[in-house]
């Protein structure tokens, strides 16, 4: 039977060479709970088989339960009937034999019915899933809400809400984004106020909410009236009750199954969650680093898809008298897919690692102030693994988003006028993809967020690591072209320091994070080259590429491409 | 109330599954080629097992007639949700037809014994007979209900089943405790549970067990099943022996089926024929289908 687990060799490979057993040890609690949950590993390598396990009940599931019904969720969609939002009937059944499987609580602690997974394995079955139907993740992926409630929550709240969500009973949903406070989320305006007896309430409008009908809703309001900006905001926890009216979904271009909800909170009940004022500034943030992930993991599972279908499609294909898998043209296109599939897949683990990292250094950071034990070395381990991932969550966010828009287009491009037509599924798929470099922000708000770590160069330690060393037979060669792409990056980089203008500095942005991801990526790909030569072809397509690129993105930074936005309205007519 | 299953299940090769070198000359099977499977009639029946548990409470056990590797299923049964599992197992089992299996099966279930339910599939994918349940009830002297699609009430002393028949279905009750073989589009199997995997996939039977004693002389069988047993993580493995059965009833001494002949047809296109678009063509045409046994 088919699995997208155990049948996918990219995903193996990585699976294999999963560094986590720093972070297992740290979440396992150095292999304590076996006394107390049967399913608790006693090890590393029992940790890791565990994984394994779980992910061929994901990877079965998901090719043969969930991606039969992806086109019927697609033509259904969600629908709405006089404020009640229903899922189309595959969502539901999907969702009802994850519960079943006991897949809705991968991330959280075992004491609340959770697996106690990191990270890391829970964005390869949010992959997976994304594969065979998108739009799921959507509502499988909100298990980031309980992971930030477990997080942040008290004790009593945990006991509330966390259960619930393991067991598939409660579905979640973040409520952030308002007509007025998309990208720009400081100015939220729904408003939250206690009663005399210190009784939370909330008050105002939610836009654009993903699975707004859900049972647990995490909101971002302002507690502080008469504020305007971040400080002014709290994150508050309400159930899904009367008060809350949704008032419409939205008719959208692709992941139909996911039901995007206009909502009016009419003095709803709420529980602060957390700190006041810390809402937008911790909690959301925190938040963020995992959907923005979990966004990079739904852009993988489409992109995947997407070149399996024009792979199937390319070799059954006739046309000249041979498949059109056998034109040199078609087959340099799916190798280019190929390639980018599988570097970004290479990019995204090394990303959910450091998120795995960041998580466990803070809950170290946590036990070692309660046990009073020096802080000094954790510290330093949390601010080096927070400033990589700070860097790397949106470059990846960026660069996988972009490429699965990429990909989608490409394989409707092999099916020609046939992948037009809604006969086949990849005119579906890239409808999918198209909001995947759009939502838990923008590819333009990525760069923003990325801009910081790569100006700082970040990873020069680790980029001057690989640097240093001796590479096998050809890779020699691939290794001088990825020093080549580091001396662009370093004097397109001087070139716009030197220039001190900021204006400026916005728009090369995105040549700099793009050469910067190359010169990661590639040393990262260079690697898995030197330990396994089936790694050769993709780095060496990749760093080739890489480097003709990074020759553009320079370009264009230093012949002043950009110089004519100042005249942008002269030319804008 | 509630009620005890017994499941009797099946590791079979995977058919549908079948390539190029899965096929011997003569038209055989090819054992080795082909991927062994759990039976998916009998995850059918283990899913109505598991139905009546979580509706009124009890216990369900597995138990399979097997080769050592058919310990696969098991575990896989536990990480449906069966609460406990048997392998029947012994060299001298070789080569049994349904008369010898069913005597197995019958006496492997006395030797468990408290049970209300019995549940199969309707039959195996390689044998097809759907004998071995129906044998087996009648080994047991309890009621059998065959091709069973729902369960639909369960009462203390007695149960009302739908079954199929051609064309349609019947509802029909009968006491308990008795034999049900169950039709696989009847139910959508439950998946996995994550927890039971990570819980059970140690579970062993004795015969893995003894394999990790070979070459290792610190472990010792004894300490090692007690060990299993109380994480709960063995799997109860019976021999002829431990069942006190007659040999002469087992394997292939107890079998009076023998394969005579194994004949591989391949279906070829052959010539066309014209039939004329008139009333007699097509009547001459119903005649010849009805002489292959095609039509009616």
């Amino acid at each position: 039977m088919a699995n997208y687990f155990s049948e996918n060799r990219d995903i193996l490979f990585h699976f294999d060479r999963f560094k986590l057993k720093e972070v297992v040890d740290i979440i396992e609690e150095n292999y304590s709970q076996t006394e107390k949950f049967q399913d608790a590993p006693h090890n590393y390598e029992d940790a890791i088989e565990n994984y394994r396990k779980v992910l061929e009940i994901v990877g079965d599931i998901a090719a043969n339960f969930i991606a039969p019904r992806a086109a019927s969720i697609d033509e259904e969609g969600a629908t709405i009937d006089y404020g009640k939002v229903k899922y189309a009937k595959g969502t539901q059944e999907s969702l009802d034999i994850l519960a079943q499987a006991e897949l809705m609580g991968m991330i959280l602690p075992r004491r609340f019915g959770g697996l106690n997974f990191p990270t890391t394995v829970y964005m390869m079955a949010v992959e997976i899933i994304s594969r065979a139907e998108a739009s799921l993740m959507n509502i499988f992926g909100l298990q980031d809400i309980g992971k930030t409630l477990d997080k942040f929550a008290t004790e009593e709240q945990k006991e509330k809400y966390l259960p619930g969500f393991s067991s598939g009973l409660y579905t979640g949903a973040m409520a952030l984004t308002e007509p007025d406070a998309g990208s720009d989320l400081q100015a939220v305006k729904l408003s939250a106020y206690q009663d005399e007896n210190g009784k939370w309430f909330l008050r105002g409008v939610k836009r654009f909410i993903t699975n707004g009908n859900g049972d647990v809703l995490l909101v971002l309001a302002r507690t502080e009236s008469g504020t305007k900006d971040a400080r002014g905001l709290s994150m508050l926890a309400c159930m899904k009750d009367d008060t809350i009216k949704i008032r419409r979904i939205e008719h959208k271009l692709g992941i139909h199954g996911s039901p995007t909800c206009e909502m009016q909170f009419n003095d709803t009940p709420a529980e602060l969650v957390g700190t006041r004022r810390f809402g937008l500034l911790k909690y959301v943030l925190y938040l963020m680093y995992r959907a923005r992930v979990g966004i990079g993991a739904q852009s993988l599972g489409i992109s995947q898809q997407a070149y399996e279908e024009a792979l199937k499609y390319a070799k059954a294909r006739e046309q000249f008298g041979k498949s059109i898998y056998q034109l040199p043209v078609i087959a340099n296109m799916l190798i280019d897919m190929r390639v980018t599939l599988e570097s970004n897949r290479t990019l995204f683990y090394a990303t959910c690692h450091w998120l795995d990292r960041k998580e466990a250094y803070e809950d170290m950071f946590e036990i070692y102030k309660a046990e009073k034990k020096p802080l000094n070395e954790i510290n330093e381990k949390l601010k080096e693994a927070l400033k990589i991932t700070n860097l790397l969550t949106p470059m990846t966010k960026l660069i996988l988003s972009e490429a699965c828009n990429k990909i989608t287009y490409d394989s409707i491009q092999i099916h020609g006028g046939t992948g037009y037509m809604k006969e086949f599924p990849v005119e579906r798929l890239a409808r999918d993809a198209r909001i995947t470099n759009i939502y838990e922000g923008t590819s333009q708000m990525q760069v923003v967020a990325a801009t910081g770590g790569v100006i700082n160069d970040v990873l020069v330690d680790y980029i001057t690591e690989w640097e240093q060393k001796e590479y096998k037979g050809s890779l020699v060669k691939l290794k001088s072209s990825l020093l080549e792409i580091r001396s662009i990056f370093n004097d397109a980089l001087k070139y716009v320091k030197d220039k001190k203008d900021s204006n400026f500095q916005d728009v090369a942005a995105k040549d700099l994070v793009e050469l910067y991801s190359y010169i990661y990526t590639g040393y990262l790909l260079l690697d898995e080259a030197n330990d396994d030569m089936s790694r050769v072809f993709s780095a060496k397509r990749y760093i080739l590429d890489s480097l003709a690129k990074a020759k553009k993105n320079a370009e264009s930074i230093k012949n002043e491409l950009y110089s004519d936005i100042l005249h942008a309205d002269s030319i804008l007519i | 109330m509630s009620f005890n299953s017994i499941v009797m299940v099946k590791q079979v090769p995977d058919t549908a599954n079948i390539s190029g070198q899965v096929m011997k000359e003569d038209g055989t099977v090819n054992r080795a080629k082909l991927p062994a499977i759990f039976n998916h009639e009998d995850r059918a029946a283990l899913e109505l097992a598991l139905q009546i548990k979580d509706k009124f409470g009890g216990k369900v056990t597995v138990i399979t007639m097997g080769p050592p590797r058919a310990s696969d299923i098991l575990r896989e049964c536990l990480y449906m949700g069966a609460d406990e599992a048997y392998l029947i197992s012994d060299r001298k089992f070789a080569g049994a037809d349904t008369l010898a299996t069913s005597y197995v099966l019958s006496e492997a279930i006395k030797y468990i014994g408290n049970y209300d339910f019995v549940f199969a599939g309707r039959q195996a994918i390689d044998g097809d007979t759907a004998q071995v349940g129906p044998q087996t009830a009648e080994k047991l002297v309890i009621p059998q209900i065959t091709y069973v699609e729902e369960i639909v009430k369960v009462q203390k002393d007695k149960v009302t089943l739908k079954r199929k028949i051609d064309g349609g279905f019947e509802v029909l009750e009968s006491t308990l405790p008795c034999l049900v073989t169950v039709l696989k589009d009847a139910l959508f199997p439950r998946p996995f549970k994550a927890r039971r995997v990570m819980a059970y996939k140690n579970a062993k039977t004795l015969l893995e067990l003894e394999k990790m004693t070979e070459g290792n002389s610190l472990l010792y069988i004894d300490q090692l099943k007690d060990e299993y047993l109380h994480k709960g993580w063995y799997i109860h493995t019976l021999t002829m022996d431990d069942l006190k059965l007659d040999e002469s009833r087992c394997g292939v001494h107890g079998s009076p089926t023998k394969v005579h002949k194994v004949e591989s047809v391949v279906l070829t296109g052959g010539n066309h024929v014209m039939v004329p678009p008139t009333k007699e063509g097509i009547s001459n045409l119903i005649d010849h289908l009805m002489e292959d046994h095609i039509l009616g």
